[in-house]
């Protein structure tokens, strides 16, 4: 890793009486990917928008790649790329026209357009759709045609704004890769999510926001480490055979609870618990009837951090992604 | 990866109109790919000709020259001014699709949004006028001077609905939202529109209300149009009209500015 691509520092921004930025600070490194990890209304979009010089701060200094965001926007704006929240593309243009409309905005040379809009219309899979009007994408295809355009001028960092939210699975993994073909290319990528699992895969650093405060910033695993496990549930045919399962259960694995038919077992050992505890049910006629593993939400570390849930109700919830972010029934 | 080496710099003022350029080109197939925001917009001022032409028109008495002369060329204002609408629409519509934030993201001159935005509808005004022309003669207008005369009066018309564009360039970027500025506009059109010499003459209204209908910009405009191609003194009645598009352009683009530095 090489210098910081990216320097925050005392960032500040409000918005009337509402504080957005209370002064936040992070650094990131050349050919990484950073993520701003928090709730909605934490101030993720807000610092975004600071860095991609759509927004001036008021107080605190912000610089990329050496450039001050506020001094030399202009500088700046040569250099980065920004897939906001909502896919900004012009429905009524196809999506060939939307690429050959921000390399015109970005000065590209006129004979470099239309040869990277093609690039980038294979590597988004878009070839098919290429000369339909964007109203006529799925909300997946709008959003890849959305970071196709930001990358366009081929950015030296790229900032991507809740950039799975509302993708499927498969679009999301995809997206994923395509992330980290980014990196490897070597552009520096700054990422927003509620989601702690979208941090983890692909961040090597991950600063926490909340209340337009950076209330943690380490690497996705030291996060982890301060949280709890993983959350199995178990459930079965009826009480008495939950009971004794949690009999069976209870004497080798600690964290063992049980609530009317379902038994939590808490684990931070991965599956291999999960495969013994599966064969020590099934060797004593105890199979369970449904089984659901909860990964560690980013509600689970803002409790771990602040001792209290993520103050937004909407954190996780809004894109059919709530499995995830479940709180754990403890209480 | 060879970062950024397909950028080429430019000199700010070949920027400014290359990117001006380019949002008038995506504005302009805006309108090649919906074209019912042009129908709608031709529809509308052709109702008006018909209903004011045979429904209302005979009731209506002009001294000196036929209903429809008289009418023709305050239907081409309003055309233009209705028209403006467009402008206040189109703006609010990318401030809420997130296409503005995007545009602010980008190495192009600060100035090409709003001049894109106003150079396309001026185009589209160069279309639906000479269309309401060509309807204009069809139920049975004539001019009682010459083709230049003509021809100037469009372009006043044109230039009158370019200064109409930046207050709705304004208003577009104030709200923020299409369908509040769709709902906005009627008002502050209405009594432009209609509290004017645009279908009925000056003499017929009460005397309190002719204060105002003299005066605003598209009664001026109307009448000036119609001094040129019915024929009469026409340059005062010109020279307020040109007064009026400056006045306007020289408040309302300074707000759009400042406005569109100040949206997300």
């Amino acid at each position: 890793m090489g210098d910081a691509a990216i320097q925050v520092e005392g960032l500040g921004k409000r918005f009337g009486d509402v504080v957005a930025l209370d002064g936040i600070d992070f650094s990131v490194p050349e050919r990484s990917v950073f993520g701003l990890l928090g709730p909605n209304g934490a101030g993720k979009t807000t610092a975004i928008r600071i860095l991609a010089t759509v927004l001036e701060p008021d107080a605190g200094r912000a610089s990329v790649l050496g450039h001050d965001v506020a001094r030399k926007p202009d500088a700046v704006r040569r250099r980065i790329g920004l897939a906001g929240q909502f896919a900004a593309v012009d429905p009524n243009l196809t999506g060939r026209e939307n690429l050959r409309l921000v390399g015109m905005l970005t000065q590209m040379a006129s004979s470099a357009i239309l040869p990277r809009a093609a690039e980038l219309l294979t590597r988004f899979d878009l070839t098919d759709a290429a000369d339909r009007p964007a109203r006529t994408y799925s909300g997946g295809m709008r959003r890849r045609l959305d970071i196709a355009a930001a990358l366009m001028p081929r950015p030296l960092v790229l900032f991507l704004d809740e950039p799975t939210t509302g993708l499927d699975l498969q679009s999301r993994n995809e997206l994923w890769d395509m992330i980290r073909e980014l990196v490897h290319d070597g552009t520096t990528v700054l990422l927003t999510t509620q989601y702690l699992e979208e941090a983890d895969r692909l961040a090597q650093r991950v600063a926490v926001i909340d209340g337009g405060q950076v209330i943690a910033n380490d690497s996705p695993a030291a996060l982890k480490a301060q949280l709890g496990s993983a959350v199995a549930e178990l459930g079965f045919e009826d009480e008495p055979t939950a009971e004794k399962a949690l009999g069976l259960l209870a004497a080798p694995y600690a964290g063992v609870e049980r609530e009317g038919v379902t038994v939590r077992l808490s684990t931070n050992e991965g599956p291999r618990v999960l495969i013994d505890v599966l064969r020590d049910l099934d060797g004593a006629g105890l199979a369970p009837s449904t089984l659901a593993v909860h990964e560690p939400s980013l509600d689970d570390v803002f409790l771990a951090l602040t001792g209290r849930h993520a103050e937004s109700a909407g954190a996780g919830d809004e894109s059919g992604e709530s499995k995830r972010s479940r709180r754990r029934a403890a209480g | 990866m060879s970062a950024a080496t397909s950028v080429v710099e430019r000199p700010v003022l070949v920027r400014a109109v290359r990117d001006a350029l380019a949002i008038t080109w995506r504005n302009l197939i805006g309108y090649r790919r919906v074209p019912q925001l042009l129908v709608f917009s031709t529809v509308q001022p052709v109702i008006f000709v018909l209903l004011f032409r045979y429904v209302f028109g005979g009731a209506i008495r002009v001294p000196g020259v036929p209903y429809v002369d008289f009418l023709m060329p305050g239907v081409f204002v309003q055309t233009v001014v209705f028209g403006s609408l467009a402008t206040a629409i189109g703006l609010a519509a990318d401030m809420k699709s997130g296409l503005l934030e995007r545009f602010r993201s980008l190495p192009m001159a600060r100035s090409a949004v709003l001049a894109g935005r106003t150079l396309a509808d001026l185009t589209r005004n160069v279309f639906v006028v000479v269309l309401m022309v060509a309807v204009g003669f069809l139920v049975g207008f004539r001019i009682h001077t010459n083709a230049f005369a003509l021809i100037g009066g469009i372009l006043l018309i044109l230039f009158f609905g370019y200064a109409m564009s930046w207050i709705f360039a304004t208003v577009g970027l104030a709200l923020g939202d299409p369908e509040t500025a769709q709902a906005a506009a009627f008002p502050v059109l209405a009594p432009l529109v209609f509290a004017s010499t645009v279908f009925v003459p000056l003499e017929s209204m009460p005397g309190w209300l002719q204060v105002w209908a003299e005066h605003q910009p598209v009664s001026v405009t109307a009448s000036a149009v119609r001094a040129l191609v019915l024929g009469g003194p026409t340059a005062s009645l010109v020279w307020q009209s040109l007064a009026w598009c400056v006045g306007i352009l020289a408040v309302f683009a300074p707000l759009a500015v400042r406005r569109y530095r100040r949206a997300v």
